[in-house]
């Protein structure tokens, strides 16, 4: 089947099986490895992309259902060469160690503030709990979130460390 | 695993999604929001020939009409946890919505898909037992409502016939003095409940009318206990009559034993369930 999927705001275009799941339509037709493959039982999270901007599990979902429809992945989160305060917030927080888990807290977390710009603890360990992080103990993903949030009220020229090192 | 191959169709409406099923019949399965059919697909224990996926045919409405709540078979469990509606008049919905799964599988999973999957450990088919709610199943043949009670026959099974689709659930508007809620015992956000309860308490000039019990986990479908129920109707709200109906509830569970605990174990969860929420239940009824 033809599909044609917005990913990170350019039309992207594929002939797939109906059965292939949109986390290895991204990963390896649209080759955007950002978003992993974790557990195969929907628990982990790992695959989290935003569809339409909502938070989703793209291994439990076919890519045939996104067809004409939005998919933000982690690689969207960068413009124009500069971090998006999310990233910049999980670099400066410590938000991540081995970084598998990263890519869908983000995006969880971008999700989050668009609705709720200043998160309590408690706000943003319910938003991530469907995700989970084999090495941090959460603490930093939650301050990195919450800092994340605080950039953003304040606006661009406040957020700390946003340019890529080159 | 990867699922086996299947035929996608994605129709315009529910009339040819209807057609569709009627073609097909028991070689198809519908896909609403996947979060319990791709699972089960990517593990090979169901391998269906089509799929027919009804995701953008709206059917999601949730409001009050002719004196009931009705419910659209695609409103996505996150919709159900962030509706006022629900919270102000349906306690034991608003309970339960959060407490499905994880935040990122509620946004698509939904309330027809979770009651047509008919896992004993689904925590709608619970909830629309203690509320005496029904589904209106429909085909080209026409309409049908079935009562929660009759729907739901057996693990995984239920009485939809292979070319009916769950089109909307509907629930009884609150009598006046009613109260309830759900109670889940969870491993981690996103297990299967290990035991959870659906409690629902109505009163008339201060005695119990009716008390409405669906448990989760503990049988091979999900339980309407029918004896603790009985024990309440009529009868004072007291502490021991709670502790009599959260001990015929757990006589009435037979739930084995597993990772999650003992048989025992959950038993005695639905007990002290039971009795706590019907206390709950009680102080909202009050003061209602």
């Amino acid at each position: 089947m033809h599909i044609t999927i917005k990913v990170n705001g350019a039309d992207r275009s594929a002939d797939v099986e109906p059965r292939m799941l949109l986390a290895h339509l991204i990963r390896e037709e649209f080759r955007l490895t950002g978003t992993h493959v974790g557990c195969d039982t929907t628990s982990c999270g790992a695959c989290t992309v935003l569809l339409d901007g909502r938070p989703i599990k793209s291994c439990t979902m076919f890519a045939v259902q996104a067809d004409s429809r939005e998919v933000t992945t982690v690689e969207g989160l960068l413009q124009d060469g500069q971090l998006h305060p999310i990233q910049a917030a999980f670099k400066q927080e410590h938000g991540l160690q081995c970084g598998f888990c990263t890519p869908g807290m983000m995006l969880t977390g971008t999700a989050l503030l668009a609705e709720n710009p200043a998160p309590t603890d408690e706000e943003v360990r319910w938003a991530i709990s469907g995700q989970v992080c084999r090495c941090t103990g959460y603490m930093n993903i939650v301050k990195a979130i919450q800092a994340a949030g605080r950039d953003m009220a304040a606006g661009p020229a406040e957020t700390a460390d946003a340019t890529v090192a080159s | 695993m990867l699922p086996s191959r299947f035929e996608y169709h994605r129709p315009d409406s529910l009339e040819e999604a209807m057609h569709l099923l009627a073609e097909h019949g028991d070689e198809a399965k519908v896909l609403a929001g996947g979060q319990s059919l791709i699972p089960v697909m990517k593990l090979r224990l169901a391998a269906p020939a089509h799929l027919v996926d009804i995701g953008r045919l709206g059917l999601d409405t949730i409001a009050e009409a002719d004196g009931h709540l009705a419910i659209g078979a695609l409103a996505r469990h996150r919709d159900l946890e962030r509706s006022d509606l629900l919270k102000a008049r349906y306690p034991v919905m608003a309970a339960a919505a959060p407490l499905i799964s994880d935040p990122i599988v509620r946004n698509l999973g939904t309330i027809g898909g979770s009651l047509c999957h008919a896992d004993p450990a689904g925590d709608w088919a619970s909830v629309m037992l203690a509320l005496q709610a029904s589904v209106v199943a429909r085909s080209t043949r026409g309409e049908r409502e079935l009562a929660i009670s009759e729907f739901l026959q057996d693990t995984f099974t239920t009485a939809l016939e292979p070319d009916e689709i769950v089109t909307e659930v509907r629930v009884p508007q609150p009598a006046g003095a009613s109260g309830g809620t759900y109670l889940k015992l969870e491993r981690k956000v996103g297990d299967y409940a290990t035991v959870a309860a659906a409690i629902h308490l109505s009163l008339s000039d201060g005695t119990i009318e009716r008390a409405g019990i669906g448990l989760t986990g503990v049988a091979s479908k999900n339980l309407q206990p029918t004896d603790a129920e009985g024990s309440l109707a009529g009868a004072e709200p007291t502490e021991a009559a709670f502790a009599e109906a959260g001990r015929l509830a757990a006589e009435a569970s037979s739930p084995v034993t597993d990772v999650r605990g003992s048989a025992d174990y959950k038993r005695h969860v639905v007990d002290v369930y039971v009795r706590r929420g019907l206390a709950r239940a009680l102080e909202m009824a009050r003061a209602a």
